[in-house]
């Protein structure tokens, strides 16, 4: 901790959420007194709405330091400490979080604000409302502490955090079987991934403190990396022994943490189950917070990337692979949720794309337009299924644009914004990507990456106008009955709705479009506020280069939403005409692949079995416990029935007088 | 600040005198026709217990964690001419244990308030002697005081588990007898063999393991203990066996874990929290206080069998646990996990491996002591511990749940709350030594995850099926109030670990100090002439 510039307004930011959740654990948990309805709501939105307020200041503070040296710090106390090994409770306010802390604590607020009417209309038990709301301040908390941590120790305590809130979040309506497993399901597939998060910590602590580093606080991780940067390591023989890497080696590790955290390719299954969760809690955890932490962690190590162009080309791979896988699968799901679920991981694959291309800046700009535009897909579609009534299929939707006009104009803001219309926000942050791939030729095979991103940019034009147009276009496919009673969300719904549209629709002409595209100084103000802390690989960029890709991109976008009109309201019939036409292919994707079906085959069902009746009944029950240790104490007693007479009463006595002489007799050995 | 001298004195026996004194005053009151009320003996039993605890936290505020040697010593002359004495004292690493036993006892004794129908007087009488026999354990610096106080222990236990225990009882109680007394006696054949070899070397018998303050008598640390090349008993090797296989069996190290299960799950609630909370401590313990110290190279000989039983504990003890159907069932085989990663620690033998793993011990027993009464808590509900009987639960008893997840997080390691500290220095301490190790056992933290949650899921969440669960009343006072007792160290080492790791980095560097004067010792003493030796 250099202590030169402190900030002790800091810590309030994630203290004030944490001290409302624990008001309302208390209230909760222990005295069973639920506070008024009124009084958790501004405890709840106040905390909340309070550390925005704190992160805008500390943002200020932060613009007041010149450039290059933008870091605010804030030490508290120690948390672990051991021999050489010490990790602090401490913040770090550097560019890179102070953008993540005004999305999660801005996109948060409003979503608190949005779950009052949710809620209200939700609330399937009593006392759920209040309950509700703790989760989701122990969950900003967590996560603001994730972003805001100084050293990666503290991050993993947010990064457990924000899981363990996920998990009680989904498994929210606790009554229904389906909610608890999946809730269970996300917590255990991502312990997976923070298996790879806690070995690359210790690996990386390892070998710092071999050369003499004891500190975990990222400031000195980078400034001490590079001593280890070069370092090789034997891999034993049984895995191929070759030399390795280290940096690659812990990238790898740190990656596969982020791909648990980010539902990236293999382990994005929890995601589209974590849909059971309440609506508000899809959009603040499953798409526009948690699930970015893995970006967010693969740029906040971007130092030790850059040392690793083998993680990076292995993460720029899952990433565009995972991007494609996705928007394959959203094509043909009919749950509203389930669609936008698969759009979030195909969009994180982007980040991931850019992350492993070195454009680590693009990343972020991604994250935060992602944050704005699907977080407000995700609430215009909870306002939908409170309008409907619960309902989630697309199927038994259509011709809702009547009745719900700022939940549909909003929507499709949103849509316009993932689909990348231009100067729309995604636009921006699309294009950037697409340009830093298509410049990226230290990465093998960066031409391949360009077409398969280029290629998701069309299907995600696609799908997402296929879900527009089937939800609030066409025939209604209701019943008269539901339809009379539709009618639009309360204020406190569509207010939120119409504020992330604003930043959906105009963010990335504000804060970052390419200089090519407004062209006057330091217009991407955005990305020249995050560069200096991100180890981004430069290339010199043409700007009539940026031109022809945006205009091609723009064009794929273009194809895939005139396909959907075509398809889904001009020639309605016709795609269940291709269904038919494309039958198992469809069935496969319908039915994602099955990778659910296979992870149970393949891993759970024989790992269980393998415990229990192998483990379990064999080893433990049958061999160890009745044959070993039982023969042993039959075969004494046996043995002291028919030697020693007196040992008729049984087992204690016989073998207790048979140790007793034994111990004599080795002891008068011993003494003579 | 100065010390009392006889404060701990006080501390270990004050249970059990005043258990002996209930049964005297009993015995006269029998005698004249009448006898004490159970009131009387609840009472005073917790009166006592509760007295021990206000003498501990005396020990806690008056132990001065920057000095190294022990503290609260008392030493007084038992069989001189054996070198048995009375040799109480106190570092880091028994203190923590000690605070653990003095907090864990009134907490059972509460908790075990109306449940106890039969022979009240037996069980307080029993549980009062138990701690005295705990708390003897971790006080003891001389190795034949040790041992009693290590055997004492096992007689209220048995007892505990075979009379007040489930419908197997007897068979358990009778199991965790034997299984501990084999190990137990081959200790002691060992500790002679050190003492005998330090007569040898020193003219005079001493079981004291340190010497006294102030005192030039030597005592066992300064006794050599050859590597080779001597008779096979008088080997490191073959001494550190006899005194591992004692300590592996309290642990326990798979394979020698099968009584674990039998004893947890029919004992009653009380017993398992003692049993796991504290008596599964006393192998560790024995470790570091002894093993390590008197054997140093044979110590680091053993680290690859020791990693290698431990590893396998962590990850066997997982699925097992995974599988099973009865709670307390899977409670105790998380232990054999969660024990395994004390040990994998423990023989990292380094500074972060030695505090993780002690740190480890204190937060298993009051997490796992926490779980034990909620499933106890459960059984007095519902008399079934079986997993497919519960789901639900959390409809009707909302507060037993949220405790109950708390609990299971702590368990699974989650950051913020105790387990996390523990597990986190004990890997890495384990990488330090060997990263594969380290790896595989991080598997381990994976893997709590699931049968945890596992479990939790088909108990608290879910629809009420079973009608029998509809009406099940939500904790009652008592209840929370053991509870929340056990909550605020959960949380306070999970915030704050300093506290108690500050007063473990002196010991903890001191042990490993110890073993490496003494690894480089190759030769024994000069035979000291009769004259010169000092008798006391």
């Amino acid at each position: 901790m250099n202590g030169a510039n402190e900030y002790d307004l800091l810590h309030w930011i994630p203290a004030l959420p944490l001290a409302a959740a624990v008001i309302h654990g208390l209230c909760l948990g222990l005295w069973r007194q639920p506070l008024p309805r009124i009084a958790t709501i501004a405890l709840s939105c106040g905390a909340t709405g309070l550390a925005f307020v704190l992160s805008f200041f500390a943002l200020l503070a932060l613009t007041e330091l010149p450039a290059g040296s933008r870091v605010l710090q804030e030490g508290l106390f120690t948390w672990i400490g051991a021999g050489p090994f010490s990790a602090e409770v401490a913040f770090l306010l550097d560019p890179l979080s102070a953008v993540m802390i005004l999305i999660v604590s801005g996109v948060g607020f409003l979503i608190h604000v949005y779950s009052i009417g949710y809620m209200d209309a939700d609330a399937r038990e009593d006392k759920g409302f209040q309950r509700f709301f703790a989760y989701l301040n122990l969950f900003t908390f967590s996560m603001l502490v994730l972003v805001l941590a100084d050293n990666l120790l503290l991050m993993f305590l947010g990064w457990e955090g924000v899981g363990l809130c996920s998990y009680l979040l989904i498994g929210f309506w606790y009554s229904d079987e389906w909610n608890a497993y999946c809730g269970s399901k996300a917590f255990i597939v991502n312990r997976i991934g923070d298996f790879g998060f806690l070995v690359g910590m210790f690996l990386l602590f390892w070998a710092l403190q071999d050369v003499g580093s004891g500190s975990v606080a990222f400031l000195e991780l980078q400034t001490a990396f590079p001593l280890i940067a070069d370092q090789m390591v034997q891999l034993p023989g049984w895995l191929g022994g070759a030399q390795w890497k280290l940096a690659t080696l812990i990238g790898l590790c740190f990656f596969l943490g982020a791909a648990g955290k980010s539902a990236q390719l293999p382990l994005y299954v929890w995601l589209p189950d974590a849909m059971a969760g309440p609506t508000p809690v899809s959009a603040l955890i499953h798409a526009a917070t948690m699930v970015t932490a893995g970006v967010y962690l693969i740029c906040r190590m971007s130092f030790l990337y850059a040392a690793a162009p083998g993680a990076s080309a292995v993460i720029a791979w899952v990433g565009a692979l995972t991007a494609l896988f996705a928007a394959v699968v959203a094509i043909a799901q009919t749950d509203i949720k389930k669609v936008l679920a698969y759009s979030t991981v195909s969009q994180l694959g982007y980040m991931f794309l850019a992350a492993g291309c070195g454009a680590y800046g693009a990343a972020i700009w991604h994250l935060t337009t992602h944050a704005w535009f699907k977080a407000l897909l995700f609430l215009a579609a909870g306002s939908v299924i409170l309008a409907v009534h619960h309902e989630q299929d697309i199927d038994k939707m259509g011709g809702l644009h009547r009745f719900l006009v700022w939940t549909r104009l909003t929507f499709l803001a949103g849509v316009l914004a993932i689909a990348g219309a231009p100067y729309f926000s995604g636009f921006f942050s699309k294009d950037e990507i697409l340009l830093s791939v298509h410049l990226a030729d230290h990465v093998p095979g960066h031409a391949a990456l360009y077409w398969i991103a280029l290629f998701t940019a069309g299907l995600t034009a696609f799908y997402m106008f296929r879900l527009y147009f089937r939800i609030f276009f066409g025939e209604s496919r209701m019943t008269r009955d539901q339809q009379g009673s539709i009618q639009e969300s309360p204020r406190t719904v569509t207010i939120p709705l119409i504020v992330l549209a604003i930043l959906a629709v105009a963010g990335g002409v504000v804060f970052g479009p390419s200089e090519a595209f407004i062209p006057i100084e330091d217009a991407n103000s955005f990305g020249n506020f995050v560069a200096p802390v991100l180890a981004t690989v430069h290339h010199e960029v043409e700007r009539s280069l940026e031109w022809q890709l945006a205009a091609v991109a723009t064009l794929v976008a273009f194809l895939g939403a005139a396909l959907a009109y075509g398809l889904y309201v001009v020639r309605p019939a016709y795609p269940a005409k291709i269904r038919r036409l494309l039958g198992g292919v469809f069935r496969l994707v319908e039915g994602r692949f099955w990778i659910d079906e296979l992870y149970d085959r393949i891993l759970v069902q024989p790992l269980v079995k393998l415990s229990d009746r192998v483990l379990y009944r064999g080893l433990d029950a049958r061999l160890l416990d009745d044959m070993v240790i039982g023969g042993t104490a039959r075969g004494i007693r046996a043995a002291a029935a028919d030697m020693l007479k007196f040992a008729q009463s049984g087992l204690v006595q016989g073998y207790l007088f048979l140790m007793l002489v034994g111990t004599l007799a080795i002891i008068g050995y011993l003494a003579f | 600040m100065t010390e009392l001298p006889d404060l701990l004195t006080y501390v270990i026996l004050l249970p059990l005198a005043t258990g002996l004194m209930l049964f005297a005053i009993d015995g006269v009151a029998h005698s004249a026709g009448g006898s004490l009320p159970p009131q009387i003996w609840r009472g005073l039993g917790l009166g006592a217990s509760l007295a021990t605890l206000v003498l501990t936290a005396m020990l806690w505020i008056g132990y001065d964690p920057t000095r190294i040697e022990m503290q609260f010593v008392a030493h007084a002359a038992w069989v001189p001419a054996l070198g048995i004495n009375w040799y109480v004292g106190l570092d880091g690493i028994s203190l923590l244990l000690i605070c653990l036993t003095a907090f864990l006892v009134p907490i059972v004794l509460v908790a075990s308030w109306n449940d106890v129908g039969r022979s009240l007087r037996g069980y307080v009488f029993f549980m009062l002697f138990l701690e005295t026999g705990m708390l003897g354990t971790f006080a003891s610096l001389n190795l034949l005081q040790f041992y009693v106080f290590w055997e004492l222990m096992l007689v209220p236990m048995v007892f505990l588990i075979g009379v007040w225990g489930g419908p197997r009882r007897v068979y358990a109680a009778v199991k965790f007898f034997l299984f501990t007394m084999v190990g137990s006696l081959l200790m002691l054949v060992a500790l002679v063999a050190v003492a005998w070899l330090h007569a040898e070397q020193f003219g005079v018998w001493n079981f004291d393991l340190v010497a006294v303050p102030g005192s030039q008598v030597p005592a066992l640390l300064d006794t050599f203990v050859p590597v080779a090349g001597a008779p096979w008993w008088q080997t490191q090797s073959w001494l550190f066996a006899a005194f591992a296989l004692a300590f592996a069996i309290k642990i326990p190290l798979v394979p020698l874990h099968t009584w674990l299960p039998d004893a947890h799950t029919e004992a009653p609630t009380a017993g398992s929290v003692l049993l796991a909370g504290v008596l599964l401590k006393m192998g560790g313990y024995g470790f570091l206080r002894f093993a390590f110290p008197l054997f140093p190279v044979a110590t680091v000989e053993f680290v690859p069998l020791f990693f290698g039983l431990a590893l396998v504990g962590i990850l066997y003890g997982a699925l097992v646990a995974m599988v099973q159907t009865d709670i307390k069932r899977l409670v105790a085989y998380s232990s054999v996990a969660h024990l395994g990663f004390v040990t994998l620690g423990m023989f990292a033998l380094n500074v972060e491996g030695l505090e993780g793993s002690v740190l480890q011990m204190v937060n298993h027993g009051i997490t796992t002591g926490a779980l034990f009464l909620l499933v106890g808590m459960l059984y007095e509900r519902r008399h079934t511990r079986e997993i497919s009987e519960f789901g639900g639960i959390a409809k009707p008893m909302p507060v037993f749940a949220a405790i109950f997840g708390v609990v299971v997080m702590a368990s699974i390691g989650l950051p913020l709350l105790n387990g996390f500290v523990g597990e986190f220095l004990i890997l890495l301490g384990t990488f330090r030594v060997n990263a594969w190790v380290g790896a595989a056992a991080t598997l381990g933290v994976v893997l709590a995850a699931v049968y945890m949650l596992w479990m939790y899921r088909r108990v608290v969440f879910g629809p009420v099926e079973n009608p029998e669960n509809r009406g099940l009343i939500d904790l009652g006072g008592r209840e929370k109030a053991v509870l929340v007792a056990l909550l605020i160290p959960i949380f306070w080492i999970g915030i704050h670990p300093e506290t108690f790791l500050k007063r473990l980095h002196p010991s903890v560097r001191e042990t490993l100090r110890v073993m490496e004067v003494r690894t480089v010792l190759t030769d024994p003493p000069a035979l000291a002439e009769p004259d010169d030796v000092v008798r006391r």
